[in-house]
């Protein structure tokens, strides 16, 4: 059985149907891209699933069980995390605290024991504290561990997204876009990142419009277009396939 | 070694000046003040938490002091309760409160919760000035001592102690809440919900908490301030006083444990400092609110600890 089994799903935004009738199913362990033009719906497939929007319709599975309509905090534990194509970094921390959060369900979140500071728990935060800082290391932020989130530059912010998806020990992570905006030095680097995260028996979606990261990396490709499916397969079949070049490697290569 | 950014050391200045205090205060009127300075600051202490920290605003928090200390004043004179139990009555009933209205409120997007906290404390001064019988209408009511095992609470010199010990462990409660997974789950929901929510963060349940407990701090200390001034009016609960909390939490720093200790202190002194110009309170309190939200938003300690290149 796949991790994860999507179909027929839909969504629309009043008149725009940003996903429309799209089935396909993940694997455990590889790594699955999600390619398509601007606009073609690939960002909301990833919001659908991860539970921030609710399908209009259809069905999504994970592990066989059904979790559409289901809220993020939900699928976060049953083993989901996510980055943000449109960073959502909370500014208003640190850098080792943003991923110290994503470690969230790990812990005891109780507000009684933190405010009386029980032994436990600060044990607990200092060994958290520790991990976080080597999450930020296997990313490559080691010179970031005592900054500001807010002092941080864009390349910087994106991977520190990578390393609080991670603090969660995901099963399944969805990956938008880790690679836009960075140079052409950082895209290698998120390359070799992604590549060694799927080594470590996450399984990857990614969603990115670098084609050598997307041919490099990808398992199987699942290409939208006007928020439908145009098609799926290996990296090589996707690559000759002749309704791909035409909507989407055409305009862009 | 001793850490000197360690969050803590302004505890133990704060203890430092609170035990010395009463002894360099010159009589019982600055006695009086630096009780009120304590108590405000342990309510906006908490109200920094729920404004501050998670990003909600509550415009009728004086509403929830409003119920503690009419809740310790009515059930110990009506009923004869022991203001003990007066007092956690009040706090429980807050607690009901806050998470009755605040639940529906959070599952809609947006900042409903100002515009019902507002309202709410118009609806709770309408019944105290209005339930004479019970709360002795506009005039207000007497409130008999607090009482515990025999000893009873009375002046200055008692309620100082009590409430300084309050405020000592309310500030270093706040600062162990703020550093804690709760803690970092609540700034996370204010710095971006969505991704609190995507690592697990249950944003309602946390929004709800974290105004329940503000809620739970303002009542208890309208239960102190009833049995410390022997006395309840209305105006405990008014629009004005929410507002003044308000700004105490926005002058001294959002999200800042020591700004709120230092915004009650300063707004509290205010009124005394601005006493030939009696009735111009109101007006100056929002002019400083303007003026602070216009040129230092962040509030005094934050912007006084980046001027100084260190975080607060
Ligand atoms: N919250 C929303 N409300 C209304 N329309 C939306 C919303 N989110 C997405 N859309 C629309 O849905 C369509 C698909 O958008 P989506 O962001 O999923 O595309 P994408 O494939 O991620 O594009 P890009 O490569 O630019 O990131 C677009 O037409 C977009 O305007
Ligand atoms: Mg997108």
């Amino acid at each position: 059985m796949a991790l994860l089994e999507v179909n027929k799903l839909s969504k629309a935004f009043g008149g725009v149907k940003a996903v429309q009738n799209v089935s396909f199913s993940i694997d455990a362990g590889i790594v699955y891209s999600v390619i398509g033009p601007n606009g073609a719906g690939k960002t909301t497939l990833f919001n659908l699933i991860t539970g921030v929007y609710t399908p209009s319709e259809g069905e999504i599975r994970l592990d066989g069980k059904e979790i559409a309509g289901a809220g993020p905090h939900t699928l976060a534990r049953l083993g989901v995390a996510r980055t943000f194509q449109n960073l959502q970094v909370c500014m208003n921390m640190t850098a080792l605290e943003n991923v110290m959060v994503g470690a969230h369900l790990r812990l005891d979140r109780n507000l009684i024991k933190a405010a009386l500071r029980f032994p436990a728990l600060r044990r607990r935060d200092g060994e958290l504290r520790d991990e976080a800082a080597a999450l930020m290391h296997f990313v490559g932020l080691d010179k970031y561990v005592a900054a500001r989130a807010d002092a941080m530059p864009y390349g910087a912010l994106k991977r520190l997204e990578i390393a609080r998806a991670l603090a969660a020990k995901p099963r399944l992570l969805f990956l938008d876009e880790p690679a836009a905006g960075l140079n052409p030095k950082e895209t290698i680097e998120v390359d070799h990142l992604v590549r060694k995260v799927a080594d470590s028996g996450v399984t990857v979606v990614l969603v990115e419009h670098d084609m050598k990261m997307v041919m490099n990396l990808s398992d199987r490709i699942l290409v939208l277009d006007y928020g439908k499916k145009l098609t799926e397969g290996s990296a090589a079949e996707v690559r000759r396939n002749p309704d791909v070049i035409a909507a989407y490697l055409g305009a862009h290569a | 070694m001793m850490n000197f950014r360690s969050p803590y050391l302004g505890l133990w200045l704060l203890v430092a000046v609170l035990a010395v205090l009463p002894f360099a205060l010159p009589n019982a009127f600055y006695m009086d003040l630096a009780i009120r300075m304590a108590i405000n600051a342990v309510i906006v202490l908490g109200l920094n938490l729920l404004i501050g920290f998670a990003g909600q605003i509550s415009l009728g928090h004086a509403g929830f002091l409003g119920i503690g200390a009419y809740s310790s004043a009515v059930l110990t004179t009506h009923f004869n309760w022991h203001p003990a139990f007066a007092m956690a009555a009040g706090a429980a009933a807050c607690a009901v409160l806050a998470a009755l209205v605040a639940r529906p409120i959070f599952k809609l997007k947006g900042h409903y919760l100002a515009m019902a906290t507002l309202g709410l404390g118009i609806i709770l001064t309408i019944v105290i000035t209005n339930e004479g019988a019970w709360t002795g209408g506009p005039d207000g009511m007497p409130v008999p001592p607090f009482a515990l095992f025999g000893f009873e609470l009375y002046g200055e010199k008692h309620w100082y102690w009590v409430v300084a010990a309050v405020l000592a462990i309310s500030v270093w409660a706040s600062l162990n809440l703020i550093d804690s997974p709760f803690g970092r789950a609540l700034r996370a929901l204010h710095g971006s919900e969505v991704a609190s929510q995507v690592v697990g963060v249950d944003v309602v349940r946390y929004k709800v908490a974290i105004f329940v407990l503000s809620a739970v701090f303002a009542s208890l200390m309208g239960s102190v301030t009833a049995h410390y001034v022997g006395f309840v009016t209305p105006g405990v609960a008014g629009f004005f006083h929410s507002i003044e909390l308000v700004t105490m939490v926005v002058i001294g720093g959002m999200a800042s444990v020591y700004g709120s200790v230092l915004g009650a202190v300063l707004l509290t002194a205010l009124p005394q400092a601005l006493a030939t110009f009696e009735g111009w309170e109101t007006v100056a309190f929002g002019t400083i609110l303007v003026f602070t939200m216009i040129f230092m938003p962040k509030g005094l300690v934050p912007t006084l600890a980046a001027k100084l290149g260190r975080k607060d």
